[in-house]
């Protein structure tokens, strides 16, 4: 008889001391482990859940400005700096990590309507409604020293936009026209205009970097390459773009923030259409700006909200708000993909998270494998009903909920007419003998086209 | 090729190639080509050899190995293969089934995950070589049958905390017992007949507790942990702490017979006297669903462990198959002529047993709910129960047998047998262990049967060996991921499919959207004459013409669409034809 009976020395399965970690044997034969698909089901709802839970966008506030915060400038050295410049002229420049104010100085008389850090990260070029252009330093005047711009250019209109190029030492301004300058001369190296108008934004494209987008009061984006002496290209619009902001991984896409609530996302190179429109907004868009990845990026909005949107989806994957922020003038993404910032109206700087529910500081190596275990378990299991809407729901202030649901109402009116006119144009020209097997106009949606067509065959 | 002192004699200042520099070995190399007048060939050769080897190492050929610095070559390159055996154990589902559609991002996203699946199978079919423990045995020598070795025989010659797992526990007063281990296997719960309630940690051979309920007991079962257990006693269900202390009496649950604990639902279900299938979720103490079954006393009762459905046995001979969320049985098979006696469900739920009163005991394949085999046992089994690793025992009277292998070979003779005093009244095997526990009117008796517990166990869902600590942390995450009862279906993984919108769905949605039926055919309505001439047989017969011309119209559309399909497929032909006719720059090289 030969005979081998299942024996286990308990030392090869529990720890020797209590110093030690407990030992886990596994075996990963799908016998012992059943239910494999409703479990992980159960994992990904409990992680969806806890992700809602945790969702606390909002850091800090930096309060200090005395009227509303019209413009935000990041640092290209520095993650902890950040500079901002509010309507009754006077700069301020952040240390985030601190939450404080680390220097303040008054540039201009009126509205700092534009600023912009040198590539190097050592100085900074505000522009204000009393026409000019100043350059500053970065670091704070020394004990009895004055506060003094390095350099002041006085224009000759009122400047409303600002940018730097990548590398050179050469910006561009706009205003009634788009300004090239050189930091060494005090004229504009080259100026560009198309038709009569006044501009509101320029920026320069992080790639090719002799390009530049501006948006224009004619409801225009226009493009222009700094070598050439006049404008490239041109888009006109319903309504008026406020920003444009260019994807910093994706050049030549570019995202401009519409007062018709929308933003729209361009391909440089085919303007006849928007390669996406961004829905969600209720008011007009005032600002928008690009995380560094390029695959997201972040709005602000007339509506009191932020809105953050993956850069190929129609809706917004974030939304944030307070009960006391207002018109939200200004947005920047921080260079390390983790905060946004926001200026508002009510005088206030404001820090969120980029991704709400993110654990801040350092994970260990567990909570990390965790994280990812249940992003990749919510991924996987996006699309079940109660995951789906787990994940969508968001609180709105009842104001934007309202607005929202008749914005709503109002775009399907607007479709149903356009169907019914549709419809009966394709009548007309079917009566008329004119049909040629294709519709006259281009299909709203797949449905209306079927619904013609089986009028017809009627 | 040109030697040195002549291309020298050629470089001018504005030489836009500057020449390599050159070695002073590799300059009396030049030298010494250039005596062995072999111009060109060894170069050549050198940068074709210098080809190959970029190619090897390039694609790292098996055979051909990899050179590293000393010169030798790797024996075994390459990952080492996994057996097909191991692979297929680990493997899920078949491949999805592309679409045919040109969705670039959704071809693109399936090629990842199943690579990943991939990867996933071989690192566990990898890691399966490593495991630590193998299964048990018994072997009989020639003219030996394993089924004629007794226990103490086995205890004697296997190690001795082996040995000491093979013990009797003579309680003849309150039997006969029935029995209950955990799902780890360390504890033992044993309920007598006539109220004797007892849990033991049996390895250890200690007793937490034992109380007489001063009821009749019909069954015990272990909730999640070793800290509770259930009790089914002559009125109502009760739940008891490993104390002994009652936690709580639950009057919802009357005339309790049979009971099952799902553990990953956290369900205890109970069949009654009254006919009740009742589902208690012992996580929040709430009645999920109480079923009237309408077939009497039920006194037979499994869990098909792998999609939690629960099996009952009737009196008429059939077995029906229940989830919580539905009224009616998911099933109903007729097994047996007699009443079904005891039933059980492997562990893959691919297979049930089941013995009934025509002493009989038949394997089912309940995917497919169909017999496969139907075994004679002289005087019937009244329990079965299977073991992790597919050993059945069929008690039969007072006698105890295990099977080995039933579902895929005929057997004929029992792998091991015991005879016990007393009929035997529970039966279970221990998991994770080559133990057989059995309950009998004399008390209770633990065998021997090597080859039953699967030797290597999961610390992560069921570990023999954890402390007090990982219990609890085990609880709380077992009590996170408890999967809700309406998740209870026949294939477990349904939750995982793709859901494709039936087309009646889709095109009821469409219905709705637009307001009527796009698809829908205008039934023809023949137009109402006068003067007479609107007899039913004309009407009749004008209705015929209608739809004999629609009928045309079909056939006209079926038969010019076939003769375009005929015509495609000549063109191809033809195509294809031209194209093997056609003498390639190649075919030279044919021979």
């Amino acid at each position: 008889m030969k005979v081998k009976v299942l024996s286990r020395n308990p030392d090869d399965y529990v720890r020797e001391t209590k110093h030690d970690i407990q030992r886990v044997p596994r075996n990963y034969d799908p016998s012992l482990h059943p239910f494999e698909v409703s479990r992980e089901y159960t994992r990904a709802l409990n992680a969806t859940k806890l992700e809602r839970v945790f969702a606390k966008p909002f850091l800090a506030s930096l309060d200090g400005h005395r009227d509303g915060v019209n413009c935000l400038a990041k640092h290209p050295r520095s993650l902890s700096t950040l500079l901002s410049g509010s309507c009754d002229g006077e700069v301020k420049v952040w240390n985030l990590t601190k939450h404080e104010c680390v220097r303040t100085l008054q540039a201009h008389e009126g509205f700092v309507r534009g600023m912009v850090v040198r590539h190097c990260g050592t100085s900074f070029f505000t522009i204000g409604d009393d026409k000019t252009i100043k350059h500053w330093k970065m670091e704070a005047p020394g004990y009895g020293e004055e506060e003094e711009p390095l350099n002041t250019i006085l224009g000759k209109a009122v400047f409303t936009g600002l940018d730097h190029h990548q590398k050179n030492a050469v910006f561009a301004t706009c205003g009634h026209q788009v300004d090239i300058w050189d930091e060494q001369r005090s004229t504009p190296i080259r100026s560009f205009t198309w038709g009569v108008d006044s501009f509101s934004s320029v920026r320069f494209n992080p790639v090719e970097t002799e390009l530049l987008g501006s948006c224009a009061s004619d409801r225009s984006i226009v493009l222009y390459d700094m070598r050439e002496s006049t404008p490239l290209k041109k888009v006109i619009m319903t309504m008026r773009t406020n920003t444009i902001s260019w994807n910093p991984m994706e050049a030549y896409y570019f995202t401009c923030a519409n007062e018709d609530y929308n933003l729209y996302t361009y391909d440089m190179r085919h303007l006849e259409n928007p390669v996406k429109v961004h829905i969600d907004h209720v008011s007009a868009v005032l600002d928008v700006d690009y995380s560094p990845t390029g695959r997201e990026f972040v709005s602000a909005s007339f509506d009191k909200t932020i809105r953050i949107f993956p850069k190929d989806s129609a809706n917004s994957r974030e939304v944030y708000h307070t009960k006391r922020m207002q018109h939200v003038i200004c947005v920047k993404w921080s260079a390390d993909n983790k905060y946004v910032l926001s200026g508002s109206d009510e005088m206030n700087i404001r820090l969120w998270k980029a991704n709400a529910a993110e654990k801040l500081g350092v994970l260990s190596p567990r909570e990390k494998q965790a994280i990812h275990y249940s992003q990749k378990l919510k991924e996987k299991f996006q699309h079940h009903p109660q995951i789906k809407r787990i994940a969508r729901h968001r609180h709105l202030p009842k104001v934007i909920y309202h607005q929202k649901n008749e914005l709503k109402v109002m775009k399907e009116a607007r479709r149903r007419k356009y169907v019914s006119s549709f419809i009966f144009f394709y009548f007309l020209q079917a009566a008329q003998g004119r049909n040629d097997g294709n519709p006259p106009l281009p299909s709203f949606k797949g449905e209306v086209a079927i619904w013609a067509s089986a009028r017809v065959k009627v | 090729m040109a030697s040195p002192g002549e291309a020298n004699a050629n470089v001018s200042h504005v030489e836009k190639k500057k020449k390599r520099p050159v070695r002073y070995w590799q300059g009396t190399e030049g030298k010494a080509k250039d005596d062995s007048k072999t111009e060109g060939q060894p170069e050549q050769q050198k940068r074709q050899q210098n080809r190959i080897k970029k190619k090897r190492k390039r694609d790292e050929q098996p055979d051909g190995g990899k050179k590293v610095i000393s010169g030798k070559s790797d024996p075994f390159p390459g990952p080492p293969p996994i057996p097909k055996g191991k692979l297929e154990k680990f493997k899920r589902k078949g491949e999805i089934q592309k679409p045919l559609q040109h969705h670039y991002k959704l071809k693109d996203i399936i090629t990842r995950s199943e690579e990943a699946s991939e990867m996933a199978q071989k690192q566990a079919a990898r890691f399966d070589l490593l495991l630590p423990e193998d299964a048990g045995f018994l072997e009989g020598d020639e003219d030996e049958d394993t089924c004629m070795i007794s226990q103490e025989d086995i205890a004697d010659a296997v190690d001795i905390t082996s040995g000491a797992k093979h013990f009797n526990l003579k309680l003849c007063q309150f039997g006969p017992y029935r029995l209950d281990y955990s799902r780890t296997g360390r504890h033992l719960l044993l309920g007598g007949r006539r109220g004797h309630v007892a849990c033991v940690d049996w390895q250890s051979k200690q007793l937490m507790c034992e109380l007489n309920v001063m009821e009749s007991v019909n069954d015990v079962k272990w909730l999640h942990t070793e800290h509770m257990f259930a009790v089914a006693q002559k009125k109502w269900l009760y739940i008891y702490d490993s104390n002994g202390i009652e936690l709580h009496c639950i009057r919802k649950f009357n005339d309790v017979l049979r009971m099952q604990f799902l553990p990953y639902h956290f369900l205890l279900a109970t069949a009654s006297a009254t006919g009740f299938l009742q589902y208690l979720d012992v996580s929040v103490g709430k009645e999920v669903a109480a079923i009237c079954t309408k077939t009497g006393r039920l006194d037979v009762m499994c869990q098909n462990p792998h999609n939690a459905v629960i099996h009952l046995g009737h009196p008429n001979g059939t077995v029906t198959l229940w989830s919580p969320n539905q009224k009616e049985a998911l099933v109903k098979m007729l097994c047996h002529q007699g009443g079904v006696r005891s039933v059980t469900v492997d562990k893959t739920g691919t297979y049930m047993i089941t013995s009934g009163m025509d002493k009989k005991m038949k394997v089912f394949d309940i995917r497919a709910f169909k017999p496969l085999r139907s075994y004679f046992l002289p005087t019937g089994a009244s329990c079965l129960s299977l073991s992790q690793r597919g050993l059945l025992s069929a008690a039969t009277g007072d006698i105890v047998q295990v099977y080995r292998d039933v579902w895929s070979t005929p057997v004929t003779k029992p792998y091991m047998a015991h005879r016990v005093r007393g009929s035997v009244w529970g039966l279970g095997f221990c998991p994770f262990e080559d133990v057989l526990g059995v309950g009998h009117g004399e008390g209770f008796t633990s065998m021997l049967i090597p080859g039953a517990g699967e030797p290597n166990f999961d610390g992560l869902d069921a570990n023999p060996y954890r402390s007090a600590k990982q219990r609890q942390e085990w609880e709380v995450k077992a009590l996170l991921e408890k999967i809700q009862p309406e998740l209870i279906t026949l294939d477990p993984s349904e939750l995982g499919y793709v859901d494709r919108a039936t087309f009646e769905q889709r095109h009821q949605d469409r219905v709705e959207a637009l307001g009527f039926d796009p698809l829908g055919k205008e039934k023809f309505v023949p137009k109402h004459k006068k003067k007479g001439r609107s007899s039913a047989a004309g009407i009749e017969r004008r209705k015929r013409q209608v739809a004999h011309e629609d009928q045309r119209d079909v056939i006209r559309k079926t038969v010019e669409d076939r003769m375009k399909l005929e015509e495609e497929r000549n063109r191809m032909k033809e195509k294809k034809a031209a194209l093997s006719g056609k003498r390639s720059a190649l075919d030279r090289f044919k021979k």
